[in-house]
């Protein structure tokens, strides 16, 4: 396997990769043709390269494992899957977001380029079987949503949110990379199944390696959004502009999942002991800072940052549990949570217009009136984010908590528990709005087809999921098993 | 031909009338919706029917559905009913036909949306009756939180927002934790969440008092015992009248069905152990919320009040563990849902004319609508316990088993005859009898023929459950032995 022969059999894995980032680059030059006028064809092409790379991602699904390139990158049935569902949700970011985008001048061929090396860091991440090939996938991911937030130039606030940004996430893929070459000093190796191995066998340097750990953990922390490494995501969230948000928001969730996946499970997963007091210590400040100061928040993409803290620590204890189990009620939890994030933002874009961002919980008063349909979509996907059925929250919200209880944390889900009660109470709150309140001002809605199709079909999909959750709950099952 | 799929009707045929509602829903025309409801309604209640007709009077269940959902947790859609769920669907079918008919010319502002929520609540509550699976139950138990959030939240009185909310979060509290408890037994089962299995499951001491206190939590807010009651005067009074009464009718229920479905069965010696504390529990309702009935100023949540100790009745009658006792109790359970109901709705007609609830602002009804008055006594003296209604029958029973505990127990839970009706007497009293209080009441006109339908329909099923409860109790009264036999044997060791 670590012999450097360079063949087409050895690429073949990562043909969706080599695909989309072949799209980027003659993107980047048909855009150079383009006049301002004509970037509507930079959008279009961008959404194609999406969605084609998916079709191709999922002709993949369900290939045998296959590690390639020196035992850097690997194909399982994991990264099968959250390579097509990271494509189709920046698919669904960008169409989300297209009116947005188009009325404030940032409907770009760069929005668009950094858009897609961001989701080609993100496939990367997915796929990543080496400490190397994770860190570059991450990096190409986080450089990209820094120019992303900053793009909008003369925001100041999301000049503010882009530089707060980068410097912590700088330091967080400082502290990540610190904690990588300790465990590297501690085992002798950066490729994951090695590490494993050394690990298992006791060959490595158990007070090394737990220090390393800390670091690695730190460093995940912060790129997933969990408390006490969140000060970042109401900053970013708020600054941004929202379409922006919902691209640092929803498919980089999933790549973080994995990216947790491949080091603590595949790599560090014999110092599950370890690591799991760290992460219990993590989802427990998540959960309470989340929901507890989410409840203050006047401003909804502040709340709605609040709330991904707090899912993040629902995640987190799916992770925690340490077992198959455990590892695919997070992988169902971190997919039904981007299905819910795209509809949220969507719902707040599809309320925005020229000149207007309805981003104040008072802009969602009295929905009902103007639109009956779509304050139902809300509503879904607000009591979906409470976890309530029938809605695809609620089985992610119990599929955690099973696997949870199941390692043998009772008192934990007594904890969760009750801080998704104090939860609830925010999500209530738009709800309330949108239904028993009077509408303040003009209500308009995004006039687009496409948009307003693609926001319909997310907020039913965490219905219809929340009806039939089986299917993409042994999807997850038969990934995790094939992959651990 | 739709013999093994009656329940799987019972519960979607609601639903999907409630969805055609939205569909068809007009804000300018509401007429289509008004009789698609009416006729989602009926065709509710008239697939109910071969519950009552094909039931055989035994403990097993029956009427079973049995298919798989969520393989990944051996989830199934399990349904099925015993002497306990089938009278309760029925009751809850009849009263979504009688919300639907008490609405018409009330209701005018989003009237489409209005229909849909209690036609899909409807159905939810049917589901929750009839689930023989853990989550499936839980499902319906928590989904129907949303209907019931939105009918207090949007059609109902001044401080509705506020009832709505503290409704919503404090059943979301209870239920959560009875999630943890189902989870925890799905983990002990080694993986199947059929209500059944957990009731043969055999826990040791300490995870059955947890378990008990979990779904306690839960089920206590839901009927409500004594002290986390408080969210029912606000989200009753709040409510539209529909809302009243299915809130009162209905939910309720579910707490007391709660009990003997979970409670009871699954934690036999925990339920033993912590009588004394339910008990008290209940007599606090029956006195002290009693007491505080009397010296309501609004009707409605005088008649809340007044839901609280009769339900404290029921709570009373399951805990002391012989028949008399459950029996009572469940009777009571249905009983209450006739008289509550028709309580709400006596207040609803006065309320739609005067635009009044408080006591003060009437007097002398019964110049004015002699009809109306006529039926409001008599469903207050059904509500005090009057024999030859069905309030007399539950109330007596449950009297009749405590005897057989203790004496003081007897001698607190009988008060309630005289409190009850102190309080129920007192008001209608003040509401209906004496010299017309003012210009308002002396303008009043006596109930039409949609008004005379619903109160005449209930006040005959009161009487023919106080004149002959043996058609109830023959349908409840293998199901609760079996009940009894089954609680009476230890699952410790």
């Amino acid at each position: 396997m670590n012999t450097a022969t360079f063949s087409l059999a050895t690429m073949a894995p990562a043909i969706p990769e080599i695909v989309l980032s072949l799209l980027v680059f003659t993107l980047l030059i048909v855009d150079l043709t383009l006049r301002d006028e004509d970037r509507h064809v930079t959008y279009w092409l961008t959404i194609l390269s999406l969605v084609g790379t998916a079709v191709l991602a999922a002709a993949t699904v369900g290939r045998p494992t296959v590690v390639t390139f020196s035992g850097m990158f690997v194909s399982d049935l994991m990264s099968q899957v959250l390579k097509v569902a990271t494509l189709l949700t920046v698919a669904a970011t960008l169409v989300l977001g297209r009116s947005y985008l188009a009325v404030r001048g940032l409907l770009t061929g760069e929005f668009m380029c950094l858009a897609l090396f961001g989701t080609l860091g993100m496939m990367v991440m997915i796929s990543a079987h080496h400490f190397l090939t994770l860190y570059l996938g991450l990096e190409l991911m986080a450089l990209s949503q820094y120019a992303m937030v900053a793009l909008q130039r003369d925001s100041a606030r999301a000049t503010e949110a882009a530089m707060k940004y980068f410097v912590l996430g700088a330091l967080s893929s400082g502290l990540l990379l610190y904690g990588m070459s300790m465990i590297y000093g501690a085992t002798g190796s950066l490729e994951l199944t090695r590490v494993a191995f050394s690990i298992e066998h006791g060959q490595a340097q158990h007070l090394l390696g737990v220090f390393g750990l800390v670091f690695v953990v730190a460093g995940v922390a912060f790129k997933l959004g969990a408390a006490p490494f969140h000060m970042w995501i109401p900053d970013v969230y708020h600054g941004a502009a929202t379409p922006a948000t919902l691209f640092v928001g929803a498919a980089p969730k999933i790549a973080a999942f994995a990216f947790v996946m491949r080091l603590l499970g595949n790599g560090l997963q014999g110092m599950t002991v370890d690591w799991q007091q760290m992460l219990v210590v993590l989802a427990l400040a998540s959960m309470a800072v989340g929901n507890i100061v989410a409840i203050a928040q006047a401003n909804i993409k502040r709340m709605l940052a609040y709330s991904t803290i707090s899912h993040m620590g629902f995640l987190v204890l799916g992770i925690l549990a340490g077992n198959d189990n455990g590892y695919s009620s997070a992988m169902f939890y971190v997919l039904a949570y981007v299905l819910m994030t795209l509809g949220s933002f969507g719902m707040i874009m599809l309320l925005s217009r020229a000149g207007f961002e309805a981003e104040n919980l008072d802009d969602f008063k009295g929905l009902n009136r103007k639109s009956k349909w779509y304050a139902f979509m809300m509503l879904v996907l607000m009591f979906s984010l409470t976890g309530l059925p029938p809605t695809v929250g609620f089985f992610a919200k119990l599929a955690v908590l099973q696997a949870v209880l199941e390692a043998g944390y009772t008192w934990l889900v007594v904890v969760a528990v009750l801080l998704s009660v104090i939860g609830a109470f925010y999500y209530l709150r738009i709800v309330k709005l949108m239904y028993m309140d009077e509408p303040v001002g003009e209500i308009t809605l995004d006039p687009r087809a496409d948009t307003r199709w693609v926001l319909s079909i997310t907020a039913l999909a965490t219905l219809v999921l929340g009806i039939l959750p089986g299917p993409l709950m042994d999807l997850c099952m038969r990934a995790i098993t094939a992959s651990m | 031909m739709f013999q093994g799929y009656v329940l799987s009707l019972t519960i979607w045929v609601p639903i999907a009338f409630g969805i055609a509602v939205l569909v068809i829903g007009r804000d300018q025309s509401p007429l289509p919706a008004r009789w698609t409801a009416l006729a989602g309604s009926v065709l509710g209640l008239v697939v109910c029917i071969p519950l009552w007709t094909g039931f055989q009077p035994a403990a097993e269940m029956q009427f079973v559905e049995m298919g798989s959902w969520i393989p990944r947790f051996n989830v199934n859609y399990h349904l099925g009913v015993d002497g306990i769920a089938m009278p309760l669907i029925l009751l809850n079918s009849l009263m979504t036909v009688l919300v639907v008919v008490a609405h018409w010319e009330v209701i005018t502002d989003k009237v489409s949306q209005y229909l849909a929520a209690f036609l899909i609540m409807s159905g939810l509550i049917n589901g929750v009756f009839a689930s023989l699976d853990a989550i499936l139950f839980y499902v319906f138990f928590e989904a129907m939180l949303i209907p019931m959030f939105l009918i207090i939240g949007v059609w109902g009185g001044p401080n509705r927002v506020y009832a709505a909310v503290k409704f919503f979060l404090y059943t979301l509290l209870g239920s959560l934790l009875m999630l943890a408890a189902f989870i925890y037994l799905y983990n002990q089962t080694n993986g199947s969440f059929e209500i059944l299995d957990f009731h043969r499951l055999p826990i040791g001491e300490t995870a059955q008092k947890l378990i008990f206190l979990a779904m306690f939590m839960s089920f206590a807010v839901k009927v409500p015992m004594w002290p986390v009651h408080t969210w029912l005067p606000d989200a009753h009074v709040e409510a539209p009248t529909g809302g009243s009464v299915i809130l009162a009718a209905i939910t309720l229920k579910i707490g007391g069905y709660g009990f003997l479905r979970f409670n009871l069965p699954i934690t036999p010696d925990a339920s033993h152990f912590f009588d004394t504390f339910m008990i008290t529990l209940s007599l606090i309702a029956v006195v002290y919320i009693g007491l505080v009935a009397l010296v309501q100023q609004d009707m409605k949540k005088l008649i809340a009040y007044s839901s609280i100790s009769h339900m404290g009745f029921v709570t009373l009658g399951f805990f002391i563990f012989n028949s008399d006792g459950m029996l009572g109790g469940l009777i009571q359970m249905v009983s209450h849902g006739f008289i509550s109901a028709a309580m709400f709705l006596c207040v609803g007609v006065l309320y739609d004319r005067m635009h009044s609830r408080m006591i003060a602002d009437y007097g002398g009804v019964a110049n004015r609508m002699p009809v109306f008055a006529a039926f409001f006594v008599f469903f207050a003296m059904a509500n005090s316990g009057l024999p030859g209604t069905s309030g007399f029958v539950g109330e007596f029973m449950v009297i009749m088993g405590t005897i057989k505990v203790s004496f003081w127990y007897t001698f607190l839970a009988a008060t309630t005859l005289v409190f009850g009706a102190a309080y129920t007497l007192w008001m209608v009293k003040r509401v209906v009898f004496g010299e017309v209080a003012n210009a308002h009441v002396a303008a009043l006109m006596d109930v039409g023929r949609r008004e005379l339908f619903f109160l005449a329909l209930l006040a005959v099923l009161v009487l023919w459950m106080g004149v002959y409860p043996k058609a109830f109790s023959d349908v409840m009264n293998p199901t609760i032995q079996e009940l009894l036999r089954h609680v009476s044997q230890s699952k410790l060791g």
